[in-house]
């Protein structure tokens, strides 16, 4: 999931949300729905088509979105998914197979799902939210984004405290610690976030700069943690990698303790879905309404699998190549996972994808809650955002329950991508009317409420009644929220037109 | 100075994948791979921004 904008030819403008690494999307959604005049020191305003279809003058070739999305999935967030994996006790059959199918049904979603739509409507997620759901429902929508930002930032701020632990040996958290456990972890994770937070209020350019600059490089570093970690656990030949990947790195067996047993299933529903807040909850119809052509969405391939496959592998390898010099020692930190492959050069990747990452992240949660609260301070709003996140970054839980809460995220926002989806393309045909917030001049729009809050509590109702992970209701939960849609918009409209 | 910034850049970009290659290749030793991967990550830095995304700082 940061928020690199880094397009090639021309800035694809996003809003508001970015993929589980909260990265890019350079226009947020509450710029979108509140005007507020720009800021100093906020990016500069530029013809975004807010509310308006991006005329043809602007739309971008196929090249654009592939640079985008490998750039994007390449994230600090890659270093702690890659090692969760093998904490899972995943195999390496179930992994690569996981991974391959899950990564392809997530361009599969992006091709059938988003991109027919946006290259069609060719308009932000938030505006076609707005004249379906109104303009208040739209906000209580950002509020959600936003706190899911503050708390992905807030992992990352742990992800570059565990660096900074490589320098001065203070004593880091565990896999299964949910709180800080060290005086040094306080005061590491404290700068770390005061520094982030104080650079996405004045500096939010600076570090989009950085993150574009630093991204070809980064993804080759990816790749080094990968070979190194593999010589230096003991496969010294392409013949015997597959054999000695199922005996030295993917293992299967029974997952460490306090962790969920990965199977084939695990890794293909979370590879597939944890986008699903950016292609079947359709937060990236922003992005493909610049697209030429619909098919354009393949450029996602680039992502998922330079990012979601071999930046995985690699970063599991890392964790793997730990567990085999001391299995004592489970603890997913990246600032010393990276050190001990590739030394200083490895540590600077992990701060510099941390970073980037969590820069935009936490300058986005700003955005949308400012959209609460219009008449704030930017600025203001900005850092009380990054202090949220630093306070949430203490707590080592979050970071070590990333599988998770990528999941719980994506599942927050899906159902109102099922609500656009039904809306689009059924509406009419099950006699009701489209965009009906706008139709009707309400701000609420209670069947896309009621859906929204309906299929989230199904969803979580599930997961806490009979243990099924979080990974697997979220395809159930889409038809859910789908079929709540109609049955309600039916509903509630024909009761205000009697 | 932006075709220097740029060859600079492509050779730092080798620097980076090139020896840990030749290190699962036993070519080289970590410690070399470490100095080496630095090298390219100074070099990367410092060159690239003088042609990469600068209409856009």
């Amino acid at each position: 999931m940061r928020e690199r904008e880094r397009p090639p030819a021309k800035p694809l403008v996003r809003d508001g949300l970015r993929s589980h690494h909260g990265r890019v999307h350079a226009v947020s959604a509450a710029r979108r729905i509140v005007s507020h005049p720009p800021v100093a020191g906020s990016p500069e305003p530029v013809q975004e088509y807010e509310r308006e279809p991006v005329p043809e003058s602007a739309w971008l070739g196929f090249r654009s979105f592939v640079g985008q999305y490998a750039g994007e999935h390449t994230a600090g967030t890659e270093l702690m998914i890659g090692p969760l994996f093998v904490a899972a006790g995943v195999s390496a059959v179930d992994l690569v197979v996981g991974l391959i199918v899950g990564n392809l049904l997530a361009v599969l979603s992006w091709l059938f799902l988003t991109a027919p739509i946006a290259t069609r409507a060719r308009l932000t997620l938030y505006y076609q939210l707005e004249k379906i759901c109104g303009r208040t429902l739209v906000t209580v929508y950002n509020l959600a984004n936003g706190v899911m930002f503050c708390f992905l930032a807030g992992a990352m701020v742990t992800v570059n405290a565990t660096a900074a632990g490589v320098w001065f040996q203070f004593r880091m958290p565990g896999l299964n610690d949910l709180y800080p456990n060290s005086l040094g972890w306080v005061i590491s994770v404290l700068l770390m976030g005061a520094l982030i937070t104080i650079v996405a209020a004045y500096g939010y350019k600076f570090v989009a700069r950085v993150a574009n600059i630093a991204a070809p490089w980064m993804v080759l570093v990816f790749i080094a943690f990968g070979v190194v970690g593999l010589r230096e656990i003991g496969i010294d030949s392409l013949s015997g990698l597959w054999a000695q990947a199922q005996t030295l790195i993917w293992k299967g067996g029974a997952p460490l303790p306090g962790q969920v047993k990965f199977t084939v299933w695990h890794v293909l529903f979370f590879a597939w879905f944890c986008n699903m807040a950016m292609h079947i909850g359709m937060a990236d119809l922003s992005v493909f309404r610049y697209a030429r052509k619909s098919w354009y969405a393949v450029a996602t391939a680039a992502g998922m699998y330079l990012g979601h496959f071999i930046a995985w592998l690699a970063a599991s390898v890392l964790y793997a190549l730990q567990l085999h010099r001391d299995p004592a020692n489970t603890a997913v930190l990246p600032g010393p996972m990276a050190y001990a492959a590739c030394g200083a050069a490895g540590l600077v990747c992990v701060i510099v994808a941390g970073w980037t990452t969590a820069n935009p992240t936490i300058y986005r949660a700003g955005l949308a809650f400012q959209a609460i609260v219009p008449s704030s301070s930017r600025y203001r709003v900005t850092l009380v955002t990054g202090a949220i996140a630093t306070l949430a970054g203490l707590f080592p839980a979050i970071a070590m329950k990333l599988l998770g809460f990528v999941a719980l995220y994506g599942l927050v926002l899906m159902p109102m991508g099922a609500v656009v989806f039904v809306d689009f393309w059924m509406s009419e045909r099950l006699g009701f009317r489209r965009d009906y917030a706008e139709a009707a001049g309400t701000t609420v729009n209670w069947a896309a409420g009621l859906t929204w809050l309906l299929t989230l509590a199904a969803c979580l109702a599930i997961v806490n009644a009979d243990g099924i992970q979080i990974f697997f209701v979220g395809l159930p939960g889409w038809f859910v929220a789908a079929t709540l849609y109609v049955v309600l918009s039916r509903l509630l409209q024909r009761k205000a037109a009697a | 100075m932006k075709t220097l910034a740029r060859t600079i850049s492509g050779l730092a970009l080798a620097g980076t994948i090139l020896p840990p290659l030749l290190y699962f290749a036993d070519r080289l030793d970590l410690s070399q791979v470490r100095l080496w991967m630095l090298v390219a990550t100074v070099a990367w830095f410092a060159a690239t921004p003088w042609w990469m995304d600068r209409g856009r700082s």
